[in-house]
Order: C-alpha cells, then sequence, then structure tokens
C-alpha cells in the first residue's frame, strides 16, 4: 500500500485498520485468525506509525482482556477476530459493559458453529446484538455493506464507544473483509484532547481515587447498576441507522443486513426492471434495531421478506418491529453457501404480496 | 454503463493480479468498482477466481453468479463457469492449454486467444494474464487499453516496475490479436 495514496482501492478489512488509525486508536490488540488477518497485518505497520501500540497477544482471551485495560485507562482501543475467536473474547466484553469500558470490537464473521469454516456467514447475529456474554447488557453493533461504509463506521465505533462508555461491535463478514473497493472520503487522524476522561485511571496523583468494577455485592447496588445501564441502552436508540432504497412505492419490502444487503439490492434493481414492486431495507444499526422506521413501513401496509446469510436470526428483531400490523416471510442462505442475487430472485418474486395472497 | 466480469485459473497465473488491475483501471476511469477474490484452499497450482465488476452507477452485489464475461486460464474453469455465462456472454479463452472444441461458439461471443504461446515470444508465458486482458478490454470495449496500461504502477511492486513495459506489451498484444479475429 503506497503512501499518502488517497485514491486507493482497499480489502474491506483494511478500510477497517485505516478507520481504527483514523478514529485515533491508540492501542490495538489481537491474535489472527482468517478471514480476518489483514486487520492486525495493516496495524502492526499503520499504528506503530502514527505512535499506537501493536501487540500481538497470545491468545483471543487475553487481547480481549488487554482492550479491557486499556480502555480502563482511557486510551482508544480495539481488538478484531472472527466468529471462534469472538467467541473466545465474551467473558471481557460482559465485564467491559459492567465496568462501561468503551472498546471497540470488530467481528468479521465466518461459518460456524464450532469451527465451521472461512466462508461468509452472518451467523452472530445473535450473539452480538444480544451481549454475547453473561448478563443483562447490550452492545451497540454497526454492519457496514461496503469499505467506504467499513472505514466510516469504524470511525463512528469509536465516537459511540467514548460517548456512552459501552464496548460497541463492527460486524462484518467474509465477504466484506475480502472484497476491494475504492475507499473516496479519507478522513485526518483524531488528534485527542483528553476531555471527558473524568471515570478513567489515570493515576491518582492529586486527586481522589477512581475505581472501574462489575461487581456490585451490597444491598440493591446491582440493582441500580443494572437500571442505570438500562437507561443507558434506551438513550442509545437515537443512534439507530439505516438505508432504505425504494421503499416507497413497494408493496413488499426485503430486509437484509450487511453484505446481504448489498446483494438483495442487485436483486432488488433486477425485479424493479420487470416492474415488480418491491424496496429494500437495510439496517446499519443492528444494536440499537432501527424498529421505528420499519413499523411506519408496516404500517402502510406493505408485506416483509427478510433474508440472510444464517438460519434466520435477524427476522425475530424484523417480526417484533412490525408486530402490530404485520409479519416477515423469510429466506436463509445458509453459512457455506455463497449469497447471489440470481438465486435471490425467486424467493422475492414468491413473496410478492399478490403472489403469496 | 455496467459490466462485470468472473476471471478464473491455476493459482499462479495471474488472475488476481489482472483482477485488481481491471479494478485500478476502472477506479482511475471515475468508475464504481468491486473485486472480489475467491481461493481455493491450496495456492499455488490451486484453482483461483476473482470477481470485477465495473460500473458508472452505485454497484450492488460483488458476487456474480451468472456474469456479462468471462477470463477462462484454464480447463477446469470452463467446465465451472462456461455454463453460467450469461447469453451472448463474452468468453476469453486461454485456447494454449484450453482445447477449443469444448467452447461454446453460438450461445456466446467467444474469442480463443493462445495467450501462452503469444506471451512466449514476449520473453516470457507468465505474461499470458495480460495478454488474455488485453484481449478481454478490445472484445468488450468498456475500458480502454491505455487505462489498463496506466495502472500497471498501482499493482507492481517497486522492485518489479522494471517489468512494465513488457506487460504493456503484453495487454496490447493480446487487445490486438483479437482485433485480428
Amino acid at each position: 500500500m503506497k503512501k499518502n495514496d488517497t485514491n486507493l482501492l482497499v480489502k474491506g478489512n483494511e478500510a477497517i485498520a485505516l478507520g481504527a488509525v483514523a478514529a485515533g486508536c491508540e492501542c490495538y490488540f489481537a491474535y489472527p485468525i482468517t478471514p480476518q488477518s489483514e486487520i492486525p497485518e495493516l496495524l502492526s505497520e499503520s499504528l506503530v506509525e502514527v505512535g499506537g501500540t501493536f501487540v500481538q497477544a497470545e491468545s483471543e482471551i487475553a487481547a480481549a482482556n488487554m482492550l479491557l485495560g486499556a480502555t480502563a485507562c482511557g486510551k482508544r482501543a480495539m481488538t478484531s477476530s472472527s466468529s471462534p475467536g469472538i467467541a473466545l473474547k465474551q467473558e471481557a466484553i460482559s465485564y467491559m459493559a459492567g465496568s462501561q469500558l468503551p472498546g471497540v470490537i470488530v467481528n468479521i464473521c465466518r461459518g460456524g458453529p464450532g469451527l465451521g469454516s472461512i466462508d461468509p456467514s452472518q451467523g452472530d447475529y445473535y450473539q452480538t446484538t444480544r451481549g454475547g456474554g453473561h448478563g443483562d447488557y447490550r452492545t451497540l453493533t454497526l454492519a457496514p455493506a461496503s469499505c467506504q461504509e467499513a472505514y466510516d463506521l469504524t470511525i463512528r465505533a469509536f465516537d459511540l464507544a467514548f460517548l456512552y462508555r459501552n464496548p460497541v461491535v463492527v460486524l462484518g463478514d467474509a465477504i466484506l473483509g475480502q472484497m476491494k473497493e475504492p475507499i473516496k472520503n479519507w478522513k485526518e487522524r483524531v488528534v485527542l484532547d483528553g476531555k471527558g476522561l473524568d471515570w478513567s485511571l489515570s493515576g491518582a496523583r492529586n486527586r481522589e481515587p477512581r475505581l472501574l468494577k462489575s461487581l456490585y455485592l451490597s444491598d440493591g447496588a446491582l440493582a441500580g447498576h443494572n437500571r442505570k445501564l438500562q437507561e443507558k441502552y434506551q438513550a442509545m436508540r437515537k443512534e439507530c441507522d439505516w438505508e432504505e432504497y425504494r421503499t416507497q412505492d413497494a408493496e413488499l419490502i426485503v430486509v437484509a443486513f450487511g453484505s446481504m444487503g448489498r446483494i438483495a439490492k442487485s436483486a432488488v434493481r433486477k425485479l424493479r426492471e420487470k416492474n415488480e414492486k418491491v424496496g429494500l431495507f437495510r439496517p446499519i444499526s443492528l444494536y440499537p434495531f432501527p424498529e421505528a422506521p420499519l413499523d411506519r413501513l408496516a404500517a402502510q401496509g406493505k408485506g416483509f421478506l427478510t433474508l440472510e446469510n444464517n438460519a434466520g436470526q435477524m427476522v425475530d428483531d424484523v417480526r417484533l418491529a412490525i408486530r402490530r400490523h404485520a409479519d416477515s416471510g423469510l429466506h436463509c442462505v445458509l453459512p457455506g453457501h455463497l449469497a447471489n442475487p440470481d438465486d435471490l430472485l425467486g424467493p422475492i418474486e414468491e413473496a410478492m404480496p399478490a403472489k403469496a395472497g | 454503463m455496467y459490466q462485470d466480469v468472473i476471471i478464473a485459473g491455476f493459482g499462479g497465473q495471474g488472475v488476481m493480479l489482472i483482477g485488481n488491475l481491471l479494478a485500478y483501471a476502472a477506479m482511475d476511469q471515475g468508475l464504481e468498482c468491486t473485486f472480489m477474490p475467491v481461493y481455493g484452499v491450496e495456492m499455488r497450482g490451486g484453482t483461483a477466481n476473482c470477481t470485477v465488476v465495473l460500473s458508472d452507477e452505485e454497484i450492488g452485489s460483488p458476487i456474480v453468479y451468472s456474469p456479462k464475461s468471462l477470463i477462462v486460464m484454464n480447463q477446469p474453469s470452463v467446465d465451472k463457469f462456461q455454463p453460467r455465462l450469461a447469453i451472448g456472454g463474452v468468453l476469453v479463452a486461454n485456447t494454449s492449454i484450453i482445447d477449443p472444441g469444448i467452447l461454446e461458439q453460438k450461445r456466446l461471443r467467444t474469442f480463443s486467444v493462445p495467450a501462452n504461446s503469444i506471451a512466449d515470444k514476449l520473453g516470457t508465458a507468465k505474461m499470458a494474464n495480460m495478454v488474455m486482458l488485453g484481449a478481454w478490454l478490445e472484445a468488450t470495449g468498456c475500458l480502454a487499453l491505455e487505462s489498463a496500461q496506466g495502472a500497471l504502477d498501482r499493482v507492481f511492486s517497486k522492485q518489479n516496475s522494471r517489468l512494465i513495459p513488457l506487460n504493456e506489451k503484453a495487454l496490447k498484444q493480446g487487445a490486438e490479436y483479437v482485433r485480428g479475429v
């Protein structure tokens, strides 16, 4: 990769790494795994060049706990992995949520369960949007569908993590990680001013000591802490983000996220050429899930079909969002199959309200 | 304008390199583009393919099942991808190592290019990939040959930049071969 070349074709993984550098990331900890290894590969150079710290940890668990430690010190920090590795990080993520620490976690999802495969998959939707580890917590989750979006949303992930003092997950898949696209909108590396860190462990000389913890044993303390966390998750609702494509006159709304969202977009375009009134709704924030706009579309009497590269996970959230007016059909491309637009045409046509009756 | 191509061959034939080159050439012309690699588990000797999509509008899927065009460098790639090529699609086949008898002629616009022999005459059969891309550019007419030649310095590292003039020539000879046909 050439330096100072602003007109670059980059992999999604590289876009995420460069996004982290632009976001002012100070520390990165990880253990390699396909299909995300370009992230550590690139950061081992690019992050060190700007004075950051790169550590290849001895395991995923160690990397996640290093992230916990660095964020406790108020550092902008990130880890990345793919599905089996992300499963190993869940204990630390739960502790970060409990201690309200702003870690950024990237999951370039691959086939599962178990070691699965290195193929694309969206099988970690439940894990990511329901917390993933133990206890009542949520991680803000952003799902990019292009390399530019991977870059932009990685930067946003750092901002949101510190705004809410909460772990934020960037959820991609092997398609996004491996594909190359131009990035047009580059940003300068953020200059950190050290403000808003009045909770961080920075050395207690000349001030009262601070304590970051997730253990609350005294009577009523944990309930109070949980209430505070739940209020925070409610406040996050204003971060809902989504894309709508030709939904206005659509009779059927296809709902799909990430790579599946853009593959579905091609299918929608092909069907529009055949005058099928179909549109696309692509959630960009998976938690918080964009319920309100889906409810609004459902209230207009539209039909719904959820498309996923898993056995059907996001469809639960779609159904909850539209439950007052409608239900959603489901078409799954199971991990291990590479989705393509042509294979989606039939299932979408069958779900058109006129045909589905 | 919309064009897509699957480029397929053995690992080591430079399939990914010309895919990247094509994407850079498109980007330099101000087009939208996506490059999607698919590797076998093996590297050299295994099969490899990539999909490149070029468009003057935002690109949806980077994955294409029935492409509008196909560059095949070896026989297994013909078996796998030829049946998926859209009707009237452009097939550019390396007939130095592919039996021309297995290529469909009626349904497709087929271009048989003896890429290894053309590249051999330039000094090395390693540049057969460039001959094939040059042939494809001429066959589809979707980008000027010069745009690919101009993007060579973006896919070759500095220590290999001395190879650029010869690769420019290989691209040109591929295009000229198709023009002659």
